[in-house]
């Protein structure tokens, strides 16, 4: 079944996906064993003539053992998740390469922060549908939106993120493999919520460059891109 | 206990029922059995529209934006000659599921047999509250007209999706319909008192009128799901309507309570949505798992495993039901700190739902099992339900369900849970048939339907896990627009077919239904051999039910027991002192 996830390129989305797997193998488990027990009573166990069922309320030595090992293996299973999801959400790494994505009614609309680093200055640059960001490094990403609620889907990347209008949801996401991916909006948006989708550019580190040159010509001359400066 | 009091009053209004005519018996009827089949036919009703929705939804995924069959008749703006519009795609997903839960199942199970087993599995005359159960259905009749209706307001029904989350929900330029929202809030409000009037009457009479000697460990499982499905309604349901007043109130007057730019807040809704949405799930199934435990038992001529860990692993799935709504905002923004919370007290509940599928299959083992059309569907019941209950696990992991929410994988998750609670419908239908309409239903058919229906149900929804495992995302009409789905099309389609496929094999049931209401072969009072009170009385039971009522001597599961020759020993039956002295 697993085998239809999409590529992951993510740093992170390998722990997610083996995590996936952990789970798929426990459920497959006991969807086999409820099953085969289940096809194994109803033939042994169908009518025949002169057979009297046994007769027995039940038996509290298995009720015990089928509450607590189930129990142990969820809760197993929520602290396993537990240890990746504050890996995801709570130690949020430092990054310097930073951009606002804005859902509106049917569009996402990207902001970078240009040369400076900072929002809402002069060098912002704003595009539609289009995001850009370098190869392997941690990405910022200030979700907000204008209208309803939208949802910022990365299938290559694991990462998905609503995008609350009178918010501003901080989120980050990185890739580890230049490409172009798709971005659709995962949360019903409106009519026009089919289609509405934007594309992910990874960029290897000289492309990148060569496309902060072109957008900001004036300021690759004057200072390095703030996005650079680590690299 | 039975109150003497209410048992005079009612006797002497069942001698009056004698001369009631056409309208008192089949329009405004008081009685518990024929509201409980009123019920039944709304809820038919409304499944069929529910599923002819479904049928062009599944049209559109499979073959987007071609012509689909038969819908030429539906005028601009919703469909161009055939051609479906996006915001009629979006109307017709939201209308599908609104309908199914709550005119298609609730209506059914609660409604239906929850008002015709109350009475007779406890051994009353009627519900407490006659009238009040007569307006209950005649509430939930309005509410299902309205909800028809917003489909003919300028701009169509509500298109948010049956969850109807602000902001998009909250303002009428943003999903582009207007009054269709408004219906579709005031008939949830309406059919929201319905319910509370039907619960309140539940609870009643499950706690002051069951015969004497039925105690609450003698009482069926099923009406313990019943009783615990009415207080989860009494208290979720002031939930939903206090929040869909004030959607309306964002909507209508102005107000903000979900809408920012007044200083609301969009995951208010969600909330309070939820904090509803989560109990009613168990609100659908747990009447289900009531049915599934009483056929399963009947026709493994064997008691119930575990009674007592069944009925209290339906309390705690009640108790934690409360807990568990924020696992559906793990991406909303919310604290992920709260869904760790969230996330702990959802691998919790799995915890209940396990405990009931292992004591089924404790029922099953060492049985003598008769493979009726009832017992098939049980079957099937408890094989989607473990699949349903399975699948929750991998969403119920935060980390995971940053991937998988809102895909298909959902998709295929809720309809092995609330879908597959059709499988208890049908139990239920198949078994209390012959109690409800005094006839048989045909037994060949009801197995050709049953092999059909499983076969189809899970081509239809099984690959959907693949489809959300893949990345689909829900609630889109044109899976092509998306380069990373090309290559799963081919799943759509094979999912549009059985889809099809196991909406035709419904007029097999459909053709059994009306043939066997009519010329089926009369039924006797206890057709399956069973235990529990309804079966003493006849088939179908008159007015008052019971020409003296029945005292109650044991628990309800009392098959194969060493007492009694026969494999099967009913509640009311009296055993002499021999039998008395076989057990020592």
């Amino acid at each position: 079944m697993l085998r239809w996830l999409p590529e992951d390129v993510s740093p992170y989305g390998a722990g997610i996906d083996s995590l996936f797997y952990f789970i798929y193998y426990i459920t497959a488990a006991a969807f086999i064993l409820v099953t085969v027990l289940m096809v194994i009573f109803l033939v042994m166990y169908r009518q025949r003539e002169g057979r009297r069922a046994i007769y027995t309320h039940g038996n509290t030595a298995l009720e015990v053992l089928w509450t607590i090992i189930p129990a142990v293996v969820f809760i197993g299973l929520g602290f396993a998740s537990k240890v990746k999801w504050d890996e995801l959400k709570i130690a949020v790494p430092q990054t310097d390469t930073a951009i606002q994505v804005t859902g509106k009614q049917f569009n996402w609309e990207v902001v970078y922060p240009g040369p400076d680093g900072q929002f809402n200055t002069a060098d912002d640059k704003q595009v539609d549908n289009d995001i850009r960001v370098p190869v392997g490094k941690p990405v910022r990403v200030i979700l907000k939106s204008k209208d309803v609620i939208h949802s910022f889907f990365l299938p290559n990347l694991r990462f998905k993120q609503d995008a609350v209008p009178g918010r501003e949801i901080i989120a980050w996401f990185q890739a580890n493999k230049p490409g172009k991916y798709e971005i659709p909006c995962a949360e019903l948006c409106g009519f026009g919520h089919s289609g509405m989708k934007g594309w992910l550019y990874v960029l290897t580190p000289e492309d990148y460059q060569r496309w902060v040159k072109t957008e900001w010509p004036s300021a690759a001359t004057a200072q390095a891109p703030k996005t650079e400066s680590h690299s | 206990m039975a109150d003497a009091g209410v048992v005079a009053a009612q006797a002497a209004r069942t001698v009056h029922h004698e001369e009631l005519g056409f309208l008192r018996t089949y329009v405004f009827s008081t009685d518990h059995k024929m509201i409980g089949r009123q019920f039944l036919f709304m809820s038919l009703i409304m499944l069929v529209f529910g599923g002819l929705m479904a049928m062009m939804m599944r049209w559109e995924l499979a073959w987007p934006e071609t012509q689909v069959p038969f819908t030429s008749w539906i005028p601009e703006p919703y469909m161009y000659d055939g051609h479906m519009d996006p915001a009629f795609y979006n109307a017709l997903f939201t209308m599908h599921a609104t309908l199914m839960i709550f005119f298609v199942v609730m209506p059914f199970m609660v409604g239906g047999f929850g008002n015709f087993l109350i009475p007779l599995m406890i051994g009353a005359r009627d519900m407490a509250f006659p009238v009040l159960n007569m307006l209950s259905f005649w509430t939930a009749v309005p509410a299902s007209i309205l909800i028809l209706y917003s489909f003919f307001v300028p701009g169509g029904a509500a298109a948010g999706g049956w969850t109807m989350y602000a902001t998009l929900s909250a303002k009428a330029t943003y999903s582009g319909v207007d009054w269709g929202v408004n219906l579709w809030i005031i008939s949830l409000i309406i059919l929201g008192i319905s319910s509370l009037m039907g619960s309140i009457n539940y609870i009643t009479t499950v706690i002051n009128m069951r015969a004497p000697g039925m105690t609450w460990f003698r009482l069926p499982l099923v009406i313990w799901s019943l009783f615990i499905t009415a207080i989860l309604l009494l208290l979720a349901l002031p939930v939903l309507t206090a929040a869909l007043a004030m959607l309306l109130f964002d909507r209508t007057m102005g107000t903000h309570f979900f809408l920012p730019e007044g200083g609301g807040s969009p995951l208010l809704w969600q909330h309070l949505f939820w904090f509803f949405g989560h109990p009613e799930v168990y609100i659908l199934v747990l009447p289900a798992m009531g049915v599934t435990s009483e056929i399963l038992s009947t026709f493994s001529r064997k008691p119930i495993f575990g009674y007592r860990a069944m009925a209290f692993s339906m309390i705690a799935l009640a108790f934690l039901s409360w807990i568990v709504w924020g696992h559906h905002m793990f991406v909303s923004g919310m604290n992920p700190l709260l869904g760790t919370a969230f996330m702990l007290s959802t691998m919790v509940i799995a915890v209940p739902s396990a405990i009931k599928t292992f004591n089924w299959l404790g029922t099953l083992w060492g049985g003598n099992i008769r493979f009726t059309s009832p017992m098939l569907f049980a079957l099937g019941f408890v094989s989607n339900f473990v699949i349903g209950g399975l699948s929750g696990i991998y969403m119920a992991s935060t980390p995971v369900d940053i991937f998988i929410h809102d895909t298909y994988f959902i998709v295929a998750h809720f309809h092995y849970v609330v879908a597959g609670i059709i499988f208890g419908m049908f139990a239920a239908l198949y078994y209390w048939f012959p109690k409800m309409f005094g006839r048989m239903m045909n037994e060949t058919l009801g197995k050709i339907h049953f092999a059909l229906t499983y076969i189809f149900f899970n081509g239809a929804f099984f690959p959907m896990h693949f489809l959300g495992v893949g990345g689909h995302m829900r609630r889109i009409y044109n899976p092509l627009q998306y380069e990373f789905l090309h290559d799963l099309q081919w799943w759509n389609v094979f999912i549009t077919m059985s889809a099809f496929c196991l909406f035709v094999s419904q007029f097999v049931f459909l053709f059994n239904f009306f043939w066997s209401l009519f010329a089926g072969k009369k039924a006797e009072r206890n057709p399956w051999q069973a235990n529990t009170l309804e079966w003493t009385a006849p088939s179908p039971p008159p007015h008052g039910n019971f020409a003296a009522i029945p005292t109650v001597y044991r628990g309800p599961y009392e098959y194969s027991s060493p007492l009694v020759k026969e494999d099967w020993l009913p509640q009311d039956r009296r055993l002499g002192p021999e039998a008395a002295a076989a057990v020592h």
